[in-house]
């Protein structure tokens, strides 16, 4: 382990070239000092990252739901995993993943290394029991055997899963997108960048329509999130007026040793207690994090549970204060924040209009198809 | 560029959460390695100040703080073994007011126990609440423990009976703050009469705990953070062990202990008040022994408001503060320097320090 930190620390030179061209928009991305960018650790990461291997019948790879040519997400409202499993959440891109300060809807995990490890074992995802079948495939394949040496400078049998979900995060950290019509306008003051329907939906998105308390937008950058957690009103039907046997339920199964990646993916009543069933804070029940807008019209569907088509019915669900129809009854536990927004058809229009205005240069044809 | 939190800190900050925060009480006996069948706990909400505006509109976030409390308190499990509730359920005292509030509270599993505010009174001196809700000052006994309600905010026999053009003019002149015209909160002779006869059937090492809406000692009177007959309320009280009083109206954390009393506010559902800078003419307790919420962060609405739940052991309280947008907070009775300390904040350099905005 101290030789493959050497190599690490030999690597770091490298880094700076890894990261020179920021996009309009955004902040550097953030590198874990443990785990440096290198070009190499970036392709392993690229190829672990598209092999199907890693999964119960061989066919689901990190890939299977964050394809590059569906926005690395897959246009589900929840995800197939093996046998066509599908779970109770929606796939969240990963482009621009790099800077949420915690993994997942409910962020149970910490970073993105933490994150890569859950589906392979997940019951509904990649379908493996455990994690030795991967590091099996790995260490029996020599073009594994020699990337690993290369990057982390260990033998076969010394190749662990941190070593692959390392490798994972680096290529994760390299799909970063700004340079959006929003960002020239904003940060490269080419006024023309935005169309009049784009800037009037600016304008509603950071007053009357408050989009900006959660979907952060800064003076020289925007990550359109909070990092933090919320409760908008979404899946909250599924366990209304069940709350409080919910959470005693995902509790119990807490005490008793239940892991809570597998438990929210494969109970669909447990899932929509969001960050709680992480913390345990009643405060978060039904609390899911803020994901981030960019590209937004690549991705639909939308929400935790992939329960909105289209980006009109999102405004929609918050104009009528965190329902679809305002006849719609109301979480209790719903965030202080969302409330009715009493927006006009011609408002809506331009909200969505400016979400359009979010999309990459790179993912523009795919916006197109839309 | 922020620094990224580490797996570490992650973990810690996790495990944190779910001490300071979770409900079940199979993680209160672990914090307190007490479990005596004599141990229970209830949840306590107070100041919603639910304001009608006209017809069936009323003010939103205030409905929905209360909501919200109402939700999260049902939470717990096992159930608490009442509620109560610390006054100013309406902003105005109007009859819709208390109503709809009463409504949302209906929501509550379990028995409520209600306290007086001065925004339920003042309209009507307390005719409309007393119809839905029965006697403002009574005394009851549970599990070993004798619990006593005052109504704190009662003023000047000659103020609240005066001439007025209409009793809303009456309840103006009280909800207003730094007022020139405002009277002092009291209990008055009636009920300490009441409260000398009430306690002298009580055995001295019983632990007696008391619910007002207003603090009975004195704070900062401008806001009636006050009672003006504190003192001879405190000395009746004087002769027991171990006195808890718990009280709503000052929206913020507040505790402190005076000889044998342990002192605790409540927050409101509603929403924060700063604290107030210190009253001159009279000593202050309240710096020395309490920590300040942090700022209230005005982009999340529900910040620096929450309810509280309450777990009662060997006589003294552990008073858990659950607020939403912020971090639970945990106030309990520390044997050793005979007074209440926030479990996590009391020193310097734990204290959280306030949210920035850019």
């Amino acid at each position: 382990m101290q030789s493959a930190l050497l190599f690490v620390l030999l690597n770091m030179a490298l880094l700076s070239s890894a990261i020179n061209a920021l996009p309009l928009g955004l902040p550097p991305v953030p590198i874990p000092n443990n785990n440096p960018q290198t070009d190499l650790k970036i392709n392993l990461g690229d190829k672990l990252y598209h092999d199907a291997r890693f999964s119960a019948d061989g066919k689901v790879s990190c890939a299977t739901c964050h394809a590059r040519e569906k926005g690395f997400t897959d246009n589900l409202p929840v995800s197939k995993g093996f046998n066509n499993l599908t779970g109770t959440r929606n796939a969240p891109t990963v482009i621009n993943s790099a800077y949420y300060t915690s993994l997942f809807w409910d962020g149970r995990e910490p970073d993105l290394e933490g994150q890569s490890k859950q589906p392979p074992i997940n019951p509904v995802e990649g379908g493996l029991k455990n994690h030795k079948p991967i590091l099996k495939v790995i260490r029996e394949d020599n073009d594994y055997v020699k990337a690993f040496k290369d990057v982390f400078n260990v033998k076969a049998n010394d190749i662990t899963m941190d070593h692959v979900a390392m490798a994972i995060a680096s290529f994760e950290r390299t799909i970063i997108a700004g340079d959006s019509a929003f960002d020239k306008y904003m940060y490269a003051n080419d006024k023309t960048a935005l169309n009049d329907a784009q800037q009037r939906g600016l304008a509603i998105y950071l007053g009357k329509g408050r989009c900006v308390s959660c979907h952060v937008i800064e003076q020289t950058q925007a990550l359109f999130t909070d990092n933090r957690f919320h409760n908008i009103g979404i899946g909250f039907k599924k366990i209304k007026d069940r709350e409080s046997e919910t959470a005693a339920q995902m509790l119990a199964a807490k005490r008793k040793g239940a892991n809570v990646d597998e438990t929210v993916l494969t109970q669909a009543n447990m899932s929509e207690l969001g960050r709680f069933a992480v913390t345990e804070n009643p405060t978060q029940v039904g609390a899911f994090k803020t994901p981030t807008l960019r590209n937004i019209a690549v991705t639909a569907p939308y929400m935790h549970d992939g329960s909105l088509k289209t980006l009109e019915e999102v405004v929609d669900f918050y104009n009528n204060g965190g329902r679809l129809k305002d006849t719609d009854p109301v979480s209790g536990f719903l965030s202080g924040g969302i409330r009715p927004l009493k927006l006009s058809e011609q408002e809506k229009k331009d909200l969505v209009a400016f979400m359009k205005a979010l999309t990459s240069p790179e993912y523009q044809a795919l916006a197109n198809k839309f | 560029m922020k620094k990224t939190t580490n797996r570490r800190d992650f973990m810690k900050q996790t495990a944190a959460l779910v001490a300071a925060g979770s409900l079940p009480l199979s993680v209160i006996e672990i914090a307190f390695g007490k479990n005596s069948d004599q141990n229970f706990s209830f949840a306590y909400l107070s100041d919603s100040h639910i304001t009608h505006i006209k017809g069936n509109e009323f003010v939103r976030n205030w409905d929905r703080g209360l909501v919200r409390a109402v939700a999260e308190s049902n939470l717990m499990d096992p159930k608490p073994d009442f509620v109560f509730y610390g006054g100013d359920i309406a902003q105005l005292g109007k009859p819709e007011e208390i109503d709809h509030g009463l409504e949302i509270l209906g929501g509550l599993n379990g028995k409520v126990h209600y306290v007086m505010g001065e925004h339920d009174y003042y309209l009507d001196l307390g005719e409309y609440w007393k119809k839905q809700l029965g006697p403002d000052y009574y005394s009851f006994d549970h599990k070993g423990v004798h619990f006593v309600v005052l109504n704190s905010i009662l003023t000047h026999e000659k103020w609240m009976h005066k001439k007025w053009p209409s009793g809303m003019d009456r309840m103006l002149q009280m909800a207003r703050l730094d007022n020139p015209d405002g009277q002092p909160f009291m209990v008055g002779d009636a009920q300490r009469q009441w409260l000398k006869k009430d306690l002298a059937k009580i055995n001295k090492d019983t632990p007696v705990v008391v619910f007002s809406h207003s603090p009975i000692q004195k704070i900062h009177k401008g806001w009636n953070f006050w009672t003006d007959d504190a003192e001879q309320v405190q000395s009746l009280l004087k002769p027991f062990k171990k006195v808890t009083v718990i009280y709503g109206h000052v929206h913020q954390i507040q505790y402190n202990q005076i000889g044998n009393i342990s002192f605790h506010s409540a927050m409101a559902t509603a929403w924060p008040w700063p604290y107030p800078s210190s009253y001159t003419q009279v000593e202050t307790y309240l710096p020395k022994l309490t920590v300040e919420m942090n700022r209230a962060d005005p982009f999340n609405e529900r910040d620096a408001t929450g309810w509280q739940f309450i777990n009662m052991h060997t006589g003294n309280i552990d008073l858990h503060y659950i607020l939403p947008e912020n971090q639970n907070r945990i106030v309990g009775y520390d044997a050793k320097q005979g007074k209440p300390v926030d479990r996590d904040y009391q020193k310097t350099d734990k204290r959280i320090p306030p949210q920035v905005h850019y």
